[in-house]
């Protein structure tokens, strides 16, 4: 803690004198970066003329009367009561104000509700905790999610290593878009409700599992633009940031074409690509892995995905987490973990991991299967693909 | 709040004969009690109990908050925390307190000797413990307590254990508790007025409950029958609010808060009512608009039920759908701000003095307002999308719960206070609690305004190292408010054990029924032959 932090005397000072959108006392909306978010950040505006227009009109009546209508000072109280004509001005007038507000704000809501004629549409899917950007007609599809390290947030045990400048609003990889360009977002969710939000681009929209919902926004500055679920949705809520880069267009085009090469080549089985879910790294499908390199790889896939549920120790927080470490599952025959580790378990925070490559998963499995008190045998890649059909 | 003193005024006017009349002692007496003030008694320290308990968990959390990383609580409790602070101060705290007014101050302001049904009485209160049992012992089943949010959206409250389910049952019992007392209310008050006590010569406070228990009665069974499909959904094959099956999580979202906003209003217009008792009490002059104050209260619970879908701009409903519920919600400002127009006329001319019942209903008067124009400002579907789920929403309500219905409970405490316990406060202490409220009130919530404006959703048990300083600030001005209300405890509890006597009339300018025709304290029965009002 720094002492400034502390200093109530700052706080009148500091409230009237930093606007920046990036100083520590900000008072005001983020520098909106797109059409909507200026116009949200003009009609906040506007309204709040409006608030304090009554604010004084209201309080200073009110101020007023506290101090020359008390007895202390000799007032005597009048006896009036009822005044219809001032009742109905005071009705009347608000009404017009409020009209004269709603119309412009009619205007930014209609817009906002077109997405159409959009240059580009990416599906968005929220996942416990993560984000999938899939570009539909550029055919690139990747996951984002928090790249804060966990020895930043974690202070349970005493002072956390520095904080990263962009802590708990930066990604591995973020979302790409041209500038200029009406984007439009067709957002949906895998498990629960998320909200996809970005303030500065105006856009704050939730995926619901089961229904696409759109939403748009233009980014007219180039530049990085951060934003968080909005929506709770459970445990790790707090650690599902969006980072959207907005780019030129000539950078966005390279940015396609890098992307593009990170995908697993879809002629080996294109349909598969796509029903499995499964943007999994291309590998080689006949290495020949050893149980303690599985075990290995194992740990970081488990640390990068699994944990957060169910533990390093592999307790879980039950019921909701279920433990591992001796889970009649875990220990179980390898064709029923590897089916729920895949495709998820409906109802529950157990969502699909198809989206990792077959030896991550092997990797994974076999970790959970040979750690804690678990002794169960090891699985291989060529088991989690022949799993996949 | 008046245990102490009953016993001594058993026998008043009635002799000894007329044991019945009294209370028995000891712990039967609260048990098997069918008298309207002793179960009100019991509602406000049941409502005290839930709002110290509730207000832990809110200073919890904004420990967590003072500084950016986790250093006291893991996420999921923290969610737990959030949801729990929620339910506990809506259902416990504000909610259960209004009725302990209605139960002191109905019968004594309409000339009643009772409530209708007094025995019904008895058993809704006694409803509560259980009710609180389940959700506070939620925290100690596998699993934790419900981490979804007050507003317990599917699917993600369909993934956790058994604390949901601990959790819909609480709902239900306190759905039939609220949805039982308020019949008792509405039939006391359509009922038992004594003679000449015309509906538009009732106390505003008997007004705004009335049509409050309206509300209740519409709405509760709605919750009810949402929480009725979670519990389907999660234990009987239903999907109600699951795709897969056919349903539609965005139908909870819809039932909630045809629920949810009515619910808004059960939680001020009470409040509406005790601060329209107390401003002309001190400003010596009867309440502006009478007759205005009344209609206004009644078109805000009537658009209450049209306005639910401003909470959930961000559904991706139709543009239509937005357009409709901006403009509904913009149209409740009107007859709001006419009861603030009204407040302030009544305090308008007058001979004003400034005990702490008053600097309570002025602090209500003006902070409300703000939570009033942020309302406004939320109203604007645009805006309201830009701010959604963020700590400007935050912000926004708790001035309207807290420095709205929690001020002008305690304002009504201590007004009434020398009338059922028959005992003054300590001006002097009272007047420091007011003042330590308002300002740690303002230093907690003002600044998260600035948290919304600047991107921080809210539910989120750790942030980005920009909104630092305003948690920081917020959450010193979360313990001055919490450690004040210690002392609020202390005022009440020395008032009834030693304050000075109390005059019938304590305030010069109170003009219902309770000051004009009975003595403080208030005898254990009242009224038992109606007064004729002219």
């Amino acid at each position: 803690m720094h002492l400034k932090h502390l200093r109530a005397s700052a706080l009148v000072t500091a409230a009237l004198a930093s606007t920046s959108a990036s100083a520590d006392y900000a008072v005001d909306i983020l520098e909106p970066a797109s059409p909507m978010a200026l116009d949200a950040y003009n009609l906040h505006w506007g309204i709040m003329w409006v608030c304090v227009v009554i604010f004084f009109i209201v309080f200073g009546a009110m101020f007023w009367s506290v101090f020359k209508h008390r007895r202390s000072v000799g007032a005597k109280a009048a006896q009036f009561h009822e005044n219809t004509t001032i009742e109905i001005i005071w009705t009347v007038v608000p009404l017009v104000v409020l009209v004269a507000m709603a119309w412009p704000a009619t205007r930014t809501m209609l817009e906002m509700k077109d997405a159409s004629n959009a240059d580009i549409s990416v599906k968005v899917t929220a996942y416990q905790w993560r984000w999938e950007y899939d570009y539909l007609k550029e055919g690139v599809r990747f996951n984002s999610s928090l790249a804060t390290p966990h020895d930043q947030i974690n202070e349970h045990a005493g002072p956390g290593k520095k904080k990263n400048e962009n802590y708990l609003l930066e990604v591995d990889r973020p979302m790409v878009v041209p500038v200029n360009k009406k984007v439009r977002l067709l957002i949906t969710s895998n498990d629960v409700i998320h909200g996809w939000y970005v303030p500065q681009l105006g856009v704050n929209q939730y995926g619901i599992p089961g229904f696409v919902k759109d939403a748009w926004f233009t980014g007219t500055k180039v530049g990085t633009f951060r934003g968080q679920c909005s929506q709770i949705c459970g445990k790790e809520h707090g650690f599902m940031p969006i980072v959207v880069e907005v780019k030129s267009e000539a950078d966005y085009a390279k940015w396609v074409q890098e992307a593009k090469a990170k995908m697993p080549a879809p002629e080996a089985a294109p349909e598969k690509v796509a029903a499995a879910a499964a943007a999994a790294p291309a590998e080689d499908p006949n290495k020949k892995w050893t149980a303690e390199e599985l075990k290995a790889t194992g740990e970081k896939v488990y640390a990068a995905n699994c944990a957060a549920c169910h533990q390093a120790t592999g307790k879980g927080m039950p019921p909701t987490f279920p433990a591992l470490d001796g889970s009649k599952v875990v220990n179980g025959p390898k064709a029923g973990q590897i089916n729920i580790v895949l495709n998820g378990k409906a109802g529950t925070a157990m969502q699909p991991f198809a989206r990792l490559s077959d030896s991550e998963l092997a990797a994974v499995i076999t970790h959970t299967r040979t750690s804690w008190g678990n002794k169960a045998e090891a699985v291989m890649p060529a088991e989690v693909k022949a799993a996949r059909k | 709040m008046a245990h102490a003193t009953h016993a001594d005024d058993h026998a008043h006017g009635h002799g000894e004969a007329h044991d019945h009349h009294g209370p028995p002692a000891g712990f039967t007496r609260w048990m098997y009690t069918t008298n309207h003030k002793d179960i009100g008694t019991m509602y406000l320290w049941f409502s005290f109990t839930m709002f110290l308990l509730g207000g832990s968990m809110a200073l919890l959390i904004r420990a967590e908050l003072f500084q950016p990383g986790l250093q006291l609580v893991d996420p999921q409790f923290f969610n737990s925390l959030t949801t729990v602070h929620g339910l506990v101060m809506v259902f416990g705290a504000i909610m259960p307190a209004f009725v302990g007014f209605a139960n002191w101050l109905v019968p004594m302001h309409i000339g009643a000797a009772d409530m209708a049904f007094p025995r019904m009485n008895n058993w809704s209160f006694w409803l509560l413990i259980p009710a609180a049992l389940l959700l506070v012992g939620s925290f100690f089943v596998p699993g934790g307590a419900a981490a979804s949010g007050w507003t317990l959206y599917p699917p993600l409250i369909i993934q956790q254990g058994m604390s949901i389910d601990m959790t819909i049952l609480a709902v239900h019992i306190l759905g039939a508790s609220s949805i039982m007392g308020s019949i008792n209310i509405i039939t006391t008050i359509l009922n038992m007025r004594a003679p000449g006590m015309t509906l538009m010569k009732m106390p505003l406070f008997v007004w705004t409950w009335l049509i409050t228990a309206y509300l209740l009665i519409a709405v509760m069974p709605v919750l009810a029958g949402a929480v009725t499909m979670l519990l389907t959904d999660r234990h009987f094959g239903t999907s109600f609010f699951n795709a897969a099956g056919g349903g539609d999580p965005t139908m909870f979202l819809h039932i909630f808060w045809f629920f949810g906003h009515p619910e808004v209003y059960i939680m001020i217009l009470p409040a509406f009512g005790i601060v329209s008792q107390i401003i002309p009490a001190f400003a010596r002059k009867p309440l502006f608009g009478y007759a205005s104050m009344v209609y206004a209260t009644a078109s805000i619970a009537i658009l209450s039920f049209i306005v639910w879908g401003h909470h959930m701009f961000t559904v991706g409903m139709p543009a239509a759908g937005n357009l409709f519920f901006m403009y509904a919600t913009i149209l409740i400002a009107v007859p709001t701000g006419v009861k603030i127009f009204n407040w302030i006329s009544t305090m308008w001319q007058g001979s004003m003095t400034f005990e702490t019942p008053m600097l309570f209903a002025i602090g209500f008067l003006f902070l409300f307002t703000i939570g009033g124009f942020s309302g406004l400002v939320l109203a604007i579907a645009p805006v309201d999308i830009t701010l959604h789920n963020t700590y400007y929403v935050v912000a926004h309500f708790h001035y309207v719960l807290v420095s709205g219905a929690l001020f002008a409970i305690f304002g009504g405490i201590y007004f009434w206070l020398p009338k059922w316990t028959g005992r003054m406060y300590s001006e002097g202490m009272g007047k420091l609690h007011f003042w330590l409220s308002m300002i740690g009130f303002n230093i907690a919530f003002f600044p998260q305004h600035f948290l919304g404006l600047a991107g921080m959703p809210r539910r989120i048990p750790d942030y980005a190292l920009q909104f630092h300083e305003w948690n920081a600030i917020s959450t010193i001005g979360a313990f001055i408010f919490g450690v004040s209300q210690v002392l609020f405890l202390y005022i009440v509890v020395s008032t009834i054990r030693g304050g000075a006597k109390a005059e019938q009339k304590q305030w010069e300018g109170a003009d219902s029924l309770e000051w004009t025709h009975l003595p403080s304290p208030a005898p254990y029965h009242t009224f038992e032959t109606s007064p004729v009002i002219k």
